[in-house]
């Protein structure tokens, strides 16, 4: 028990010593990083736990985005000021994200294999056209500004941005680690790998199915809230059905099923199309190729990556890297 | 009047290519427990190959045939080259791995053609004929309704009455007891991939005309729509896709032409929630015996 807080102690000061002395460029980056861990660890619980199969998390983003936007937006309109105002909208667009959360639960709690992800995906094209439709109240395509305070210390902009995100970050990685190792995570499992049995054990299948999916849209609720945050705006556009796919496939890549899987696929998410830029940039190539390549590389790298990490390691990054430690234990000479 | 019909017909041949498109993935769900989530891909790859091969020769049906020969060798080598080597078991491989698939193949078509529209000829023209005052089809909805008249009647002839039908539905029904008697399980799996894959390129040479023009991403929102279809109609009951494939087109026609195109989403999801709702394994499915 007190091992885990020393832990989550020291990862929180190494995070914050990080945040301090990266440009602010790389603090920006390490911010979305933390924004999509929260969205990624909430669909972690879900499909890698759950085994629910979830294509439509971007549209929880969106949701939870969206409320942030409104809620930032009403209370500078409202004349609130401080710092805390902030946290208010972070907790706002959690809690309207449980709601929705609950009601999808629900209506997909019946639901198995291709049928959720045919539900889920339906629902990932239909939310960005939703602030189309309300266009007064939403924006339509160019979507609303979200006003931010200035920062309350003295710091770039971006500095604070990531302490901000990373915080929010610790918090998902904490409670869900809480939860996972609960009465509750070994429901979940029990559910994910035999529902029959799970049901026959007195496990409430239905109840901890709909759970998994308020606790999955509370964690990318908060993500989506943290990337509002972060871009100062929202529009559909920035939700669209590839977010909901790239969240899936950075969990996979990462390691389904464990937390730290999460964190190696939201890195990854940031890190990868950095990498595919550099590399195209450094090939010196003649413009028109340098343009065909620049948006396509990163995505062919990144399905390559997917395709070759299923067939070679299906347990991920953090799949590999256990397997490496424990060879190491075992075949370790006795001391 | 005049727009209720224009409606209805411009709804029932989106439907007929939505139809195609979901009996593709309704046929490899069948044989191989796989919804095949880069279908659109591949089928826009083998678009893209009709149209350099009518670029190159001139002739429309030359390239037609050749992205119907290429859907075939596409759908073969996705099987063997990349599917077969997939681990059974977790459901959740298969999927992640064909939306690998998906994000490769466009990012090489974008790299290869460019991420622009292309326009892509029709074989007849789309102006539709009067009679008596009111616009009905077009030759190209005449021509989309007999494609998919003739695969459809082509699908159901292979599957209730040839021998390699049979040996394709009980290689996907008991794949054990086919196997000892003598059926090629592996190779039915390897021909359904093919079908289904064909079937997805003349999807896509049937509805991308109608559409925007040839692009990487062009068949996404035909995916969208023929799972959406696929599903309501029930993913192990080839008439369902039939049959949601139509209802789906129709509805999203209706819904463009009478309440406006950014609605057409919502209502697809609204339909396939409600369904879903009452029947959770879609229209048209058999009933499971009762688990627990």
């Amino acid at each position: 028990m007190t091992r885990r807080w020393i832990i989550y102690a020291a990862t929180a000061l190494a995070l914050y010593a990080l945040a301090t002395t990266l440009e602010p460029f790389r603090a920006y980056q390490l911010a979305t990083a933390a924004a999509y861990f929260c969205a990624a660890a909430g669909l972690t619980v879900l499909t890698g736990l759950s085994g629910q199969l979830s294509l439509g998390h971007g549209a929880f983003m969106a949701i939870g985005a969206y409320t942030v936007a409104l809620t930032q937006n009403g209370l500078a309109d409202a004349g609130a000021t401080g710092a805390w105002l902030l946290g208010i909208s972070l907790l706002a667009a959690v809690l309207v994200n449980v709601v929705a959360g609950a009601v999808i639960g629900l209506a997909g709690a019946r639901l198995h294999g291709p049928y959720l992800a045919g539900a889920t995906l339906a629902i990932a094209v239909a939310v960005p056209s939703v602030p189309v439709i309300f266009r007064e109240s939403l924006g339509g395509e160019q979507g609303l500004p979200v006003y931010a305070e200035p920062a309350p210390v003295d710091v770039p902009y971006e500095r604070w941005q990531a302490w901000i995100a990373v915080t929010g970050a610790l918090i998902v990685a904490a409670g869900l680690a809480n939860l996972l190792r609960s009465r509750y995570g070994r429901e979940l499992r029990a559910v994910r790998d035999d529902e029959v049995a799970a049901r026959l054990a007195g496990v409430p299948v239905a109840r901890v199915r709909v759970q998994a999916f308020v606790v999955s849209a509370a964690g990318a609720g908060l993500g989506g809230g943290l990337l509002a945050f972060l871009a100062q705006s929202v529009s559909p556009g920035a939700f669209p059905l590839t977010l909901s796919l790239f969240l899936l496939m950075a969990i996979v890549i990462g390691g389904l099923g464990s937390l730290a899987g999460a964190a190696w696929g939201a890195a990854l998410l940031v890190v990868l199309p950095d990498l595919a830029h550099e590399i195209t940039a450094s090939l010196s190539l003649s413009p028109a190729t340098e343009q065909r390549l620049a948006g396509n590389l990163p995505l062919a790298i990144f399905g390559l990556v997917l395709i070759v990490t299923m067939i070679v390691a299906p347990g991920g990054v953090q799949g590999a890297l256990t397997r490496v430690v424990r060879r190491r234990r075992t075949t370790a000479p006795p001391s | 009047m005049d727009r209720f019909v224009f409606l209805t017909v411009d709804g029932l041949a989106r439907g007929a290519v939505l139809a195609v498109f979901a009996l593709a993935l309704v046929l490899i769900w069948r044989a191989a427990r796989i919804v095949n989530f880069a279908q659109g891909a591949m089928a826009v790859a083998t678009a893209y190959a009709a149209a350099s091969i009518t670029d190159a020769t001139g002739s429309y049906w030359l390239g037609f045939a050749g992205a119907l020969a290429g859907g075939l060798l596409l759908g073969v080598a996705v099987e063997r080259g990349v599917m077969r080597l997939v681990h059974a078991g977790n459901q959740l491989s298969p999927v992640i791995v064909a939306l690998g698939l998906v994000l490769l193949i466009q990012a090489v078509l974008g790299m290869i053609y460019g991420n622009e529209y292309r326009p892509i000829g029709a074989p007849v023209g789309r102006t539709a004929y009067v009679v008596g005052g009111v616009p009905t089809v077009s030759p190209f909805d005449l021509f989309v309704f007999g494609t998919v008249a003739a695969l459809v009647g082509l699908l159901a002839l292979l599957f209730t009455r040839t021998d390699l039908g049979l040996k394709m539905r009980a290689a996907a029904f008991a794949p054990e007891v086919s196997r000892l008697l003598g059926v090629n399980v592996a190779g039915m799996l390897t021909v359904g991939w093919a079908l289904a894959s064909a079937a997805g390129t003349l999807a896509a040479l049937l509805s991308i005309p109608t559409g925007l023009g040839l692009h990487p991403t062009a068949m996404d929102l035909v995916f969208v729509s023929a799972f959406t279809a696929a599903i309501i109609g029930g993913l192990d009951s080839p008439p369902g896709a039939v049959i949601g494939g139509l209802g789906v087109g129709l509805l999203l026609s209706y819904v463009t032409g009478y309440l406006g195109g950014e609605l057409a989403s919502v209502a697809v999801t609204t339909l396939l929630v409600v369904v879903l709702l009452v029947r959770p394994d879609g229209l048209i499915a058999t009933t499971k015996a009762r688990r627990a």
